[in-house]
């Protein structure tokens, strides 16, 4: 398994040399990543090629890494059902670059993509629809990126006064709370006196050696 | 002749209308009676599940995915702890893999019953649902035997499941495998041939295997347009390999073979529950590398090591090697996938859901353009859409 997911990663490589920047099989799954404006390329040739033949485009996700300088990954999970197995094309892009859209080459791509703008606020060029999905009609922000607190910025209620609902600023009647549980024996790198000791070589000879 | 101008109408079906099957809601432009254009608004029942797994640790984050398809929470919660027992390396002893095929299983004949019972009843027969829901009551009482909880389980953990099957609950199991199919059939008299039944569904949302694919449909709805694809035989998890079932597969792809499908399928299920009774091993039913999962209750009383162990499971929690997995399991409506990004702590860094039914009611607007108002019923009924999991 790990053998033929390597050989495909390498003809991908082999063929796709400038697109491709790193092929790498972990966990018995072969994950690529490419040059984000070669995507429509990379996943084209993935679909059609008779080695690869990665019929379906299973999921299009977007994970945020704030300290990267190319903050988001952008994740499309691909299934062969020919050669049963299964490929992750990953690009990173910068918050204000864009991703062309697939959906050209897989229609499932449209609403996947319009979840990650959605949610993570990674723009797709030549999506024909880039609506937001999952968040209220008029919501602002993008709740997935990794600044974006848990409990949001507004809440909404239905005033009976007004016969409407209202959306006013979060207010927590209890603060927020996030438990800590990492012991600090495994947590941060701590620095505790004495620990230089250690790797200083010793020159000095030990007393009672006599 | 004065020349008239004609407009097209604008519909809202949902998200309050019944057979919408939860808070769809669907515009529909319509010329006359035919679909023009239809766009699924989802999103009300949007719960930022993925944002709170990212602030929960792997264990508080099992619950979270019984709330996504709520018609059977066991099949999530399968995915994720497969995704997690990956990034851990981590062997699940036998009788927990026969246990969570078994409940995986129930919860696909839940699923399937709500499915086509609903269904028919949006097109129009009242009485599948109120003769099966009597067996969903029983499989859910199976469900609260073991775990406590009728629908929302948290039963399968990361190295196992909860606790042990109770004493007699496997043979009142093996008892219900015996009436049930007489149930299939009693219900497959009352659609399979009904004139009614074949008028609403035969032809109806026709898609063809490419358009399937391209498409992104996975499950029952992949296989009755005769694509022989289902992860449970493809790549087999836990003791999917150790167990003999057929996979049905349909031949048009419209909506009247979707629900074949589905009906073949639980009689499948119920063979592969009997198979697991059966097959079923002694011995331990979670990983006995207790920095995952808690030790049992006797042994805190005298180890102090076994103390530390449950103390830290359930505050701390485990931590996981940082690491990606797609992880996906054959739930009822189709592949239900697991993107998890690990970065070495004891919480997710990412954790991405992929379901089954966000692609399939993407095909919405496919299916439906041409058809009557009518046929959007039935099409949304036979792809089976529950919104739990399409909002998360």
């Amino acid at each position: 398994m790990d053998l033929a997911l390597k050989d495909l990663g390498d003809l991908i490589a082999d063929t796709l040399s400038t697109e491709v920047i790193t092929t790498d099989v972990c966990n018995d799954e072969l994950a690529v990543t490419v040059r984000p404006e070669a995507i429509v390329k990379v996943l084209t040739f993935l679909r059609d090629n008779v080695n690869c033949q990665f019929k379906i485009l299973m999921d299009v996700c977007g994970v945020d890494y704030p300290d990267r300088d190319d903050r988001f990954d952008v994740v499309y999970n691909l299934l062969s059902m020919t050669h049963n197995s299964r490929i992750r094309v990953k690009v990173s892009v910068a918050e204000n670059e864009a991703v062309p859209s697939v959906t050209g080459v897989y229609s499932s791509a449209d609403w996947w993509e319009r979840e990650a703008w959605d949610l993570l606020g990674v723009y797709f060029s030549g999506h024909p629809d880039l609506r937001r999905i999952m968040t209220d009609y008029g919501f602002e922000g993008h709740p997935l990126r990794k600044d974006f607190p848990l409990t949001g910025y507004v809440e909404l209620r239905y005033d009976d006064e007004e016969k409407r609902v209202v959306y006013e600023p979060v207010n927590l009647t209890q603060d927020f709370r996030s438990f800590d549980f990492l012991s600090p024996w495994e947590g941060a790198e701590k620095f505790l006196p004495g620990d230089e000791k250690a790797d200083t070589p010793e020159d000095t000879p030990t007393k009672g050696d006599g | 002749m004065a020349e008239t101008q004609i407009k097209n109408m604008n519909l809202n079906f949902g998200p309050q209308h019944p057979s919408a099957h939860g808070v769809l809601r669907l515009v529909l432009e319509m010329d006359g009676e035919i679909i023009v254009r239809a766009d699924p608004h989802v999103g009300l029942l949007h719960r930022g599940t993925e944002k709170l797994i990212e602030h929960k640790t792997y264990l508080q984050s099992v619950p979270y995915f019984d709330r996504l398809d709520y018609v059977a929470p066991q099949n999530q919660e399968h995915a994720f702890v497969l995704a997690v027992e990956k990034l851990l390396q981590l062997e699940v002893p036998p009788r927990a893999q026969y246990i969570r095929v078994m409940y995986a299983e129930i919860g696909r004949i839940l699923n399937h019953i709500l499915n086509v019972t609903a269904y028919a009843m949006d097109v129009g027969a009242m009485t599948p649902m109120l003769w099966a829901y009597e067996d969903r009551e029983r499989l859910m009482e199976f469900c609260e035997r073991a775990s406590g909880a009728r629908m929302h389980m948290a039963y399968f953990r990361p190295g196992g499941v909860a606790a042990d099957l109770p004493d007699g609950l496997a043979d009142d199991i093996a008892a219900w495998c015996e009436t049930y199919p007489k149930m299939i059939d009693e219900i497959e008299t009352l659609l399979t041939e009904n004139r009614i039944f074949k008028q609403r569904t035969v032809d109806i949302g026709v898609i063809n295997p490419e358009q399937a694919m391209d498409r992104g449909f996975s499950g029952p709805n992949l296989r009755a347009c005769g694509v022989p694809w289902d992860l449970r035989r493809a790549q087999p998890y836990d003791a999917y390999d150790k167990v003999e079932f057929d996979v049905p597969v349909g031949k048009h792809g419209d909506c009247y073979d979707r629900y074949l499908v589905r009906m073949v399928e639980m009689r499948e299920s119920v063979k592969i529950i009997q198979q697991c009774l059966k097959n079923m091993p002694a011995g331990h039913v979670k990983s006995q590398d207790h920095k995952v999962t808690p030790p049992p209750r006797g042994e805190m009383k005298g180890s102090m090591e076994a103390l530390i162990h449950h103390f830290k499971v359930f505050t701390e929690g485990f931590h996981v090697p940082a690491g990606e997995t797609y992880t996906a399991v054959e739930a009822p409506k189709g592949e239900f996938g697991v993107y998890l990004v690990s970065d070495g702590s004891n919480k997710p860094y990412r954790c991405k859901i992929r379901a089954p039914g966000f692609a399939h009611l993407q095909a919405m607007d496919f299916l439906s353009k041409g058809h009557m108002l009518a046929d959007v019923v039935a099409n949304i009924g036979s792809l089976d859409v529950v919104f739990g999991e399409i909002d998360r």
